[in-house]
């Protein structure tokens, strides 16, 4: 490849689209009653209605309906008086009834925006993304092709089917086309992803974990001549599976398409799928010749007519946005910038909150989690909220302040929680964790440590209190860290006639 | 005396009486089935053992003393369009050979709640799709008043089942007139009710806007009395209409139309329409004016594009239904032979799996869908329905109910029109705007055209949700007719089986 990404941008502008299957966290399936619990044995959350059993037929999911309509009105979306399901007409053995029940030209919700924020080389920008719709759909079963290279069912030598995947409910938000983010394409549509996840997390209506596939994004990406005005082709990239693959993914798409533009060729209609090791986009199926889904309205369901009160009265129960959430925690925390956006990126303000609420100082609860416990999570590559709860954080924290232990002693409880040794207090006696504070028992200790060093005890008398630091060592290593540090100074200065 | 020439309602008195039990009434009719079905084909699955036992927890629950619902221990043909679990259900069709389904359909778990005896599944077009039920992938069903004629379809095994006195009760689908054409051609009785007032949840879809299961019998008080057992709001239908079911059994026993005004709709009757058809349609309208009603004509300018709208909603509907047959998790498999693809074993199951009158309708719908051509088609389709519907509000403006023949002809002869499948459709002229519409269609029998000795249906429609009034108005008929012609029309049929 010849030109990289500041090239390209120098010469192309590009247009964004993207897309966002969200599948939301109902009990039960979008048309039956079947659990939606994830990783549970195959086939084992089915019914005849959600395998298409001849005769079957769908009822819709109320509280799905009710989902949706918090999403639209959280996107500031229009809430449609009369939507309908349709159903999209494909066949794949994955898909039960060879059609998809979806929402096709009536959809729920239509006509909204989010605004998000980005810093730009002129400091803060906010970009206003302009919603197109959101719809409500079936998801389908899953694949797993077993044999071929690929992975793929073009290959294999056969397929295993599961259809605990098939009929859960799935809302897709589709944007309008995004024009002038130029540079800063990848931010924004990183930007404009984790904005609609914590607003989604915030409104409890799916997990919206990336990685297990309850938020996906199709990321589509057309770029023009500089100047041109003119829209170029674009390409649709599928499997981005995490918030910095969306970033990773709209980069990588432009310099693609800017490098095959500047050697005369022509991009093609199609979807890509995103490479996690690579970075990069593999071609996959063609859209050139559009695919015909013969739509038609769902003849076994009846339409979608939410009454305006009710409307109403779910628009009342919208939690706080997000935006303005961490705009008011920034402010009442006085959080610096870089740190406050350390904490968004790292996904972790949602879990610091939490803890301050269970009385945990911000500042302390902060460090703990952005430091000792994410270096603990990124050594075993798991997130850090998986590894301990706020509750336990909050008390290793408020055992702090009561003396009871020490910043060394607290990072061996948080080790002992996360090893399931059992809550703080648990993992304190078991390994007899006390902080050492009968000053008698210190006192021995210090008598020791001058005996040793008596020279350096002799400086200290001379008023080189510095030289303290080598002899409250010594104190701290015989009393097996278990001592207060600060405890351990002001009984030895004191014994030494400087205090 | 044997049960076999029994009504229902005679049957239900004799084993409230304790006169029988319904195993004798269910052997009885086991044994006629035995005697008879070799000639008559009505059945594709005689459930023997089954039937037994459900007479047997019957007379048990008698025995103890329990109060059982009216029909109970009285025995049933269900056509094979109906899931009942456990047995096979085949709709007619090779696809399904060997299917045992895991659930009941509603009108089965309401039959089983009623303590009918499900005798066993009778034969149909495939699919419920034809008019004679010749398109049966197991062979024709005959006519019991003459063995080389069609029974009428798709749902000719239950009425033949019925004429042939191998049940006194029977389950239809229709779609087009499924219910109505079969019931005219035979004798019997049948009634298509409102749409959404029986669940169609386990009825295998052809057209899901259409289709609706109904009760048939040899007279209006059995019909009534089946109707009222199978009826009711079903959460799992989301079609079905949550209201009261209404009282037709007592319309049925009204014996009274004194003031009702029934309107014979114009466009149904004239040209193309059989002599005798039209003599004894107009000799029951004479029998209605000497019970007290009053006629008047009304016209239905939009039903000249029924027909023609009824070929497109149709077969779009069941192109997407008809999808879910794939091999990939039910019924029959061809060519999977480990090197073939999903797709070509999908492609070989389709071609030897379904008949010719499915693909024909499989192919006409899936054009009709097809991206510029929905408008023209399936959208004018629909169009032609709500001007359908409006005709019939209009009509319905000046008459309680309207009449027409149910059919254009008797019974023709096996093979006569296989080959001409126009011939075929024009059959349910008469029948199909009230599936367009969505209100009940009653047929009765009202003589024997005098040309070739063949029973003739009497059809009458009510608006949506007044089914009871077709009861009234066909029971009243009903007795006038009898009154008339000293014994029930059923009694002048042929005997069967060996003499």
């Amino acid at each position: 490849m010849s030109l990289n990404y500041e090239q390209a941008i120098e010469k192309y502008e590009p247009t964004l689209g993207l897309e966002v299957h969200v599948e939301l966290n109902t009990k039960s399936k979008m048309f039956c009653g079947c659990a939606t619990e994830f990783g549970a044995s195959p086939n084992t959350q089915t019914c005849p209605v959600c395998l298409g059993l001849p005769g079957s037929l769908p009822a819709v999911n109320e509280k799905a309906i009710e989902s949706s309509i918090l999403i639209g009105l959280a996107l500031n979306c229009s809430i449609a008086p009369f939507s309908r399901f349709a159903r999209k007409n494909y066949f794949y053995p994955d898909m039960p009834k060879n059609f998809q029940t979806s929402q096709y030209d009536e959809p729920i919700c239509v006509n909204g925006y989010l605004d998000v924020t980005i810093e730009t080389d002129g400091g803060p920008k906010v970009y206003r993304i302009e919603i197109e719709r959101v719809h409500m759909e079936e998801d389908t079963g899953k694949s797993l092709h077993v044999g071929g290279a690929t992975g793929r069912i073009h290959g294999a030598e056969y397929s295993l089917l599961d259809y605990n995947r098939a009929g859960i409910p799935l809302v897709e938000i589709v944007t309008k086309m995004i024009p002038g983010t130029d540079k800063y394409a990848p931010e924004v549509a990183k930007a404009y992803v984790s904005e609609l996840r914590d607003i989604l997390r915030s409104l409890g209506v799916s997990d919206v974990k990336m990685e297990q596939g309850s938020l996906r994004c199709d990321a589509n990406v057309s770029l023009s001549p500089r100047g041109s005005g003119v829209l170029g082709t674009r390409s649709e990239t599928k499997n981005v599976n995490s918030l910095r693959s969306v970033e990773r993914a709209v980069r990588g798409e432009m310099v693609r398409q800017a490098n095959l533009l500047e050697e005369g060729g022509r991009v093609i209609q199609e979807t890509r799928h995103f490479q996690e090791d690579t970075g990069l986009t593999r071609s996959g199926r063609s859209k050139e010749t559009a695919e015909d889904y013969r739509y038609f309205p769902e003849p076994d369901l009846v339409p979608v007519a939410p009454a305006a009160d009710w409307i109403e009265s779910l628009r009342a129960t919208l939690p706080e946005k997000p935006s303005t959430l961490r705009k008011r925690i920034q402010e009442s925390w006085g959080v610096p910038d870089k740190e406050m956006a350390a904490m968004v990126n790292a996904d972790l303000l949602d879990t610091v909150v939490a803890t301050v609420e269970l009385g945990a100082d911000p500042t302390k609860a902060r460090s703990w989690w952005l430091g000792e416990i994410s270096r603990l999570a990124n050594e075993s590559e798991v997130t850090p909220q998986s590894l301990i709860t706020p509750a336990d954080v909050a008390e290793i924290i408020s055992l702090i302040a009561a003396g009871e232990l020490t910043d060394k002693l607290a990072r061996q409880v948080v080790e002992g929680v996360i090893k399931g040794e059992g809550a703080p207090r648990e993992v304190i006696d078991k390994r007899g964790l006390k902080v050492v504070s009968d000053d008698s028992a210190l006192m021995a200790a210090i008598e020791a440590a001058i005996a040793a060093q008596p020279d350096t005890a002799e400086r200290i008398r001379g008023g080189n209190i510095p030289a303290a630091g080598a002899l409250i060592g010594a104190v701290m290593k015989a009393t097996g860290g278990q001592a207060d540090a600060a405890k351990v100074r002001e009984l030895l200065l004191k014994h030494l006639g400087q205090a | 005396m044997s049960s076999i020439f029994k009504s229902a309602s005679e049957i239900a008195n004799s084993l409230t009486a304790g006169d029988v039990t319904a195993v004798e009434v269910a052997q009885e009719h086991l044994d006629r089935i035995a005697a008879v079905d070799t000639d008559v084909h009505a059945f594709l699955h005689v459930d023997t053992a089954g039937a037994l036992a459900q007479a047997a927890a019957i007379d048990k629950r008698r025995a103890a003393g329990e109060k059982l619902p009216a029909l109970a221990g009285v025995p049933l043909a269900l056509k094979d369009v109906m899931t009942q679990e456990g047995i096979p259900t085949t709709c007619g069709s090779k696809m399904l050979e060997g299917w045992r389904p895991p659930y009941d359909s509603t009108v089965v778990a309401k039959l089983k709640a009623n303590g009918v005896v499900i005798l066993g599944k009778t034969n149909m077009d495939e699919f419920a799709m034809g008019s004679s039920t010749e398109n049966s992938a197991y062979g024709p069903t005959h006519n019991p008043w003459d063995l080389t004629r069609i029974p009428g379809g798709s749902g000719g095994g239950s009425a033949a089942a019925l004429a042939s006195f191998e049940a006194p009760l029977a389950i239809g689908t229709d779609t087009g007139g499924s219910i109505r054409q079969p019931a005219a051609v035979t004798g019997t009785v049948g009634v298509k009710p409102t749409y959404g007032a029986v669940s169609r949840y386990g009825l295998v879809a052809f057209s899901s806007s259409l289709d609706q299961a109904g009760p048939c019998a040899r007279n209006v008080l059995d019909t009534a009395l089946l109707h009222e057992a199978i009826a009711g709001y079903d959460p799992k239908d989301s079609t079905s209409i949550n209201a009261p079911v209404g009282k037709m059994v007592e319309a049925a026993k009204k014996l009274d139309v004194k003031g009702m005004k029934i309107g014979i709709v114009k466009e149904l009757s004239g040209d193309g329409y059989q002599a005798g058809v039209k003599a004894r349609f107009n000799e029951a309208i004479e029998a209605l004016v000497s019970a007290g009603a009053e006629i008047v004509e009304v016209s239905a300018p939009n039903f000249e594009y029924a027909l023609a709208a009824y070929y497109l909603i149709a077969p779009s509907e069941c192109s997407s239904n008809l999808a879910r047959f794939d091999s990939m998790r039910y019924g029959i498999r061809v060519g999977d032979d480990g090197v073939k693809s999903a797709e070509e074993v999908m492609r070989m199951t389709r071609e030897l799996g379904f008949g010719k009158e499915v693909k024909r309708r499989i192919i006409l719908g899936t054009y009709a869908l097809s991206s510029g051509y929905y408008d023209a088609y399936y959208g004018s389709a629909q169009k032609v329905r709500t001007l359908i519907k409006q005709d019939f509000d209009a009509a319905f403006a000046k008459a309680d109910v309207l009449v027409s023949p149910t059919c254009p002809t008797t019974a023709f002869k096996i093979g006569e029109k296989a080959n001409d499948p126009l011939a075929m459709y024009l059959n349910d002229i008469a029948t199909i705007p009230v599936n367009m519409a969505g209100i009940g269609g009653m047929s009765l029998p009202c003589g024997l055209a005098e040309e070739d000795g063949l029973p003739v249906g009497f059809q009458i429609m009510s608006p949506a949700m007044r089914d009871e009034l077709m009861y009234q108005v066909g029971g009243t008929l009903e007795a006038a007719l009898l009154s008339k012609w000293g014994k029930p029309l059923l009694s002048s049929a042929p005997a069967l089986g060996a003499k």
